[in-house]
């Protein structure tokens, strides 16, 4: 599956199955600091994402100036 | 995972609450923390003007659609601060969302009025970014709330935020800071009532409030931001609440509830050395105020040798053009 990361803005592979947590497990992510959304709809910890899938992992900590 | 309130599939876990939510709970639950943190602390009366300044990320965004959700009279209000494309990116996510909507937005930019950028004011002034903008932007909020009419400036601090805050007042024990850190300040000869609606909502409650919401924003953190120590303390609290769920709420909320007031006193000694700015009239404890020494200084330094443009190093207009 295709994962889009932010800050910096990047794209990385990952083979499915797998859970939400343990994909960001593996990314190395704290669970507090991100939202992960497959196909524009946001997805909880045990969800199982599968091969196909397009994922972005959006971190919640944004914005501050202008 | 099932939501809490209904036993649909949930779609985002809250750890600190326990719960699972469908979209449909989870806004509701939003919806309502807002009005408890509104009527808890006598943020907002109907009828009252409300003045929601934007950045075009998700706190304030969100706590504009919140506000008026909720039924409060609410414009927004956007100061450009000449961060280079991260300015241009992030007014196109606040215009675009009151356009979208119809609703009130007044755009300010400091460059143009006041003829210097965060970054080149920040330097000329020798100071980090972060203080340089906070600084220009409670005195422009409040200038433009003011001019406006409007009763309440009310901002998009998150709970995340505060929680920030008073970790880092906690740990230098700043207790003047400690005193003036609370969810309502109250209207004061030449200050609008300011007040934080969102200090019950976490930064990930917001995010996910703004997707299922639809609504755009800026996802980038700000340029200027990158290595600050408020960050730094947001990521030491984000691995206390991975371990311990709740952490950020009971260490804001139980100062909240049991120690603000105790340091009310080191605040109102400040209060009371208040007086009019002789250059602009704002309060001020000194002659001149903070912003109008930081647009001296920005205006004494020499202008930049390159006009190279890039994010967070935009080029320095000259004093008076717009």
């Amino acid at each position: 599956m295709k994962i889009r990361l932010r800050n910096p803005r990047r794209e990385v592979e990952m083979a499915g199955p797998l859970r939400v947590h343990v994909l960001l497990d593996r990314l190395a992510l704290n669970r507090e600091s991100v939202l992960v959304i497959r196909q524009d709809t946001l997805v909880t910890g045990d969800v199982l994402l599968e091969d196909g899938d397009e994922v972005e992992v959006r971190p919640v900590i944004s914005g501050g100036g202008a | 995972m099932k939501c809490r309130s209904c036993r649909q599939p949930a779609v985002i876990e809250v750890r600190r609450h326990n719960a699972g939510f469908c979209a449909g709970c989870f806004l509701r639950h939003c919806r309502e923390q807002v009005a408890r943190a509104i009527h808890d602390h006598a943020m907002v009366e109907r009828g009252d003007r409300v003045l929601v300044p934007v950045s075009g990320g998700k706190d304030s965004l969100g706590l504009w659609d919140l506000l008026l959700d909720l039924g409060y009279e609410a414009d927004g209000l956007y100061l450009g601060l000449g961060i280079g494309e991260y300015s241009d990116e992030s007014r196109a996510f606040a215009t675009g969302f009151a356009e979208g909507r119809g609703l009130s937005l007044r755009v300010l930019d400091l460059p143009a009025e006041h003829g210097f950028g965060i970054p080149d004011g920040a330097a000329a002034a020798r100071r980090v970014p972060c203080s340089a903008c906070g600084l220009s932007k409670r005195h422009l909020f409040n200038e433009a709330a003011l001019e406006g009419g409007y009763d309440v400036v009310a901002t998009g601090h998150n709970l995340d935020d505060e929680a920030a805050v008073l970790f880092g007042n906690v740990l230098h024990w700043s207790t003047e800071y400690l005193g003036r850190q609370l969810p309502v300040l109250p209207a004061a000869r030449g200050f609008v009532r300011k007040v934080k609606p969102l200090i019950r909502l976490g930064e990930r409650e917001m995010a996910a409030y703004c997707v299922l919401r639809g609504i755009d924003y800026i996802v980038e953190e700000c340029p200027m931001a990158e290595g600050n120590r408020h960050l730094g303390y947001k990521a030491a609290l984000d691995a206390i609440e991975e371990r311990s769920p709740g952490s950020k709420a009971s260490f804001y909320l139980g100062f909240l509830e049991r120690a603000s007031h105790r340091f009310v006193p080191d605040a109102t000694v400040e209060q009371e050395r208040l007086g009019p700015c002789i250059s602009c009239g704002a309060p001020t404890t000194g002659e001149v105020c903070a912003f109008c020494r930081l647009v001296e200084k920005a205006h004494a330094a020499p202008a930049p040798r390159s006009e190279a443009v890039s994010v967070g190093r935009p080029r320095r207009r000259a004093r008076g053009d717009a």
